[in-house]
């Protein structure tokens, strides 16, 4: 289609003004506002008590949650792709709730079965653990909701590399563990780091479901999303300028992450 | 299966359970009281119009980004990655500060749907870009070439060739996007304060107690999103055939 060049520049026109508007616009403007008075103003407002300690919460949860949905991501996509169980195809389609579930719904849920009048509730605080409004519940919300991200990048790939590298390794005599080991993950590596990046994205990133879950005391249970909504909802000292810097923040750790995503999408081939 | 089981499926269950708990009657005043049945309503129709816009834009910028050819193109297709890192609320800030009450750029768009809608196209930019961007790539130029030499329009090859072939990238991503809407919560906490919205509601009840009517709504918010998706995705077969 050779498209001439009034329709090619309208349409390059079209799509960078809406990136503009939508994208470039607002994150350009939240650093402005963080630094508007200085750089000493922004930086206390991150190191107060309230907000390192929801910075090490924000890392905790996604310290245990990603490498938890990571093995899980891996091994059932193995299951997915290379074995012919059954109830295989269920499977697949159970693997795609968190996508359909809202993180607030997925935040009641977790009430309804951690809680204290929930279904396993008052087994847990009959052994004195605390899951909702405890980092507890939002780990476990957050593995929830970034449940299905590492599964669905490592399946394609594990479907493109094929299995005769695996065949082979058994042929000369590899235990299963050991194809495992050698063979298939190396060859997957690319999609499980793709995976476990956007996996991370959402743990850090994640509000609805945690807040359900959260007992919204600062210093316990804030993490920097939670914060960011409390100092904008509740202006403190800072006013609605600390919650531009925790913004900021997020933001900060949200670009490394976006880095990370472009270094390695050249060899990804599925986009999902 | 059971790490599935503990994560996702018995508290899915149990939100089920405890719409039905006191009966369909309670059910069936959880969701159809005025609230209920504004939010769900807005949710709908704002989710909808966003899946449309999305689509629509989602296909130019991919096209834009694979067809085109500018400097700085790279650095923009990166970007698009974007609302995937930046967490939801920090969008949520940045639009209300931007868009909203005192807007350095003179646009006041506080408390109406608009500004919730501009968050919802913000969220769900990548999915379309990002799913027919592959398929664009591998699309074979020589088609168009052909049809446009044998004396199509650009207009008739596009509607002949090119979309037929993106069709099944574009509903893809386009369900994606709508069932993020759906349920979206992180970008529209600070701006949906007037515009009642079901995942708002939800929250709400949960926060006050109320839990049944939260479990009834979110059952309600659940069978319409899986309703509309089963409908795209039976349209999206029978047109692909």
């Amino acid at each position: 289609m050779v498209v001439r060049p009034f329709w090619r520049y309208s349409l390059r026109t079209v799509a960078l003004a809406y990136l503009a508007v939508l994208l470039i616009g607002p994150v350009v403007f939240i650093f402005i506002k963080t630094f508007e008075h200085g750089f000493e103003t922004a930086w206390s407002y991150v190191t107060t008590p309230a907000a390192v300690s929801a910075f090490w919460l924000s890392v905790l949860i996604a310290a245990i949650a990603v490498p938890l949905n990571t093995i899980f991501g891996v091994g059932t996509a193995i299951v997915l792709i290379r074995s012919k169980a059954r109830g295989r195809r269920l499977l697949d389609a159970l693997i795609d709730i968190p996508f359909v579930v809202s993180p607030v719904i997925a935040g009641l849920a977790l009430v309804l079965v951690y809680g204290i009048n929930g279904w396993f509730g008052s087994w847990f605080a009959d052994h004195g653990i605390q899951i909702i409004y405890a980092p507890a519940g939002m780990i476990i919300a957050t593995v929830f909701v970034s449940l299905p991200f590492c599964v669905r990048e490592v399946a394609p790939v594990l479907m493109e590399v094929g299995t005769e590298q695996e065949q082979a390794a058994t042929t000369l005599g590899a235990s299963s563990w050991q194809t495992f080991w050698r063979v298939t993950l190396p060859s997957i590596r690319q999609g499980v780091a793709y995976g476990v990046v956007l996996t991370t994205a959402r743990a850090l990133g994640e509000i609805g479901a945690v807040a359900v879950v959260s007992s919204n005391v600062l210093g316990s249970t804030v993490s920097l999303p939670l914060l960011v909504k409390y100092r904008t909802t509740t202006p403190g000292p800072g006013g609605i300028t600390a919650a531009y810097a925790t913004g900021t923040e997020l933001a900060v750790m949200s670009l490394i992450v976006l880095l990370a995503m472009t270094l390695l999408s050249p060899q990804r081939k599925d986009a999902r | 299966m059971l790490y599935l089981s503990v994560f996702v499926l018995i508290p899915v269950a149990a939100v089920i359970d405890k719409a039905f708990s006191t009966g369909l009657g309670d059910f069936w005043t959880s969701v159809s009281n005025s609230i209920s049945r504004t939010a769900l309503e807005n949710t709908l129709v704002i989710s909808l119009i966003v899946a449309v816009i999305s689509a629509v834009m989602g296909t130019i910028v991919a096209w834009v980004l694979i067809r085109d050819e500018f400097p700085g193109k790279r650095l923009l297709n990166a970007i698009i990655d974007l609302p995937f890192a930046l967490p939801t609320i920090v969008a949520s800030l940045a639009l209300l500060g931007l868009y909203g009450t005192g807007s350095p750029v003179g646009v006041n768009l506080a408390l109406t749907k608009t500004i919730i809608g501009v968050a919802l196209l913000f969220v769900t930019l990548p999915f379309v870009v990002r799913s027919v961007q592959p398929v664009l790539l591998e699309i074979d130029t020589e088609v168009e070439e052909a049809a446009s030499s044998l004396g199509a329009a650009n207009s008739v090859t596009f509607r002949r060739v090119v979309l037929p072939a993106l069709r099944p990238a574009i509903v893809s991503g386009t369900a994606l996007s709508f069932a993020r809407c759906m349920g979206e919560y992180g970008s529209i906490v600070l701006l949906a304060t007037k515009v009642p919205i079901a995942s708002l509601i939800i929250y709400n009840d949960v926060e006050s107690g109320t839990t049944q009517s939260a479990a009834g709504l979110s059952v309600a918010l659940l069978v319409i999103t899986l309703a509309i998706l089963f409908g795209l995705r039976t349209w999206g077969s029978i047109r692909g055939r």
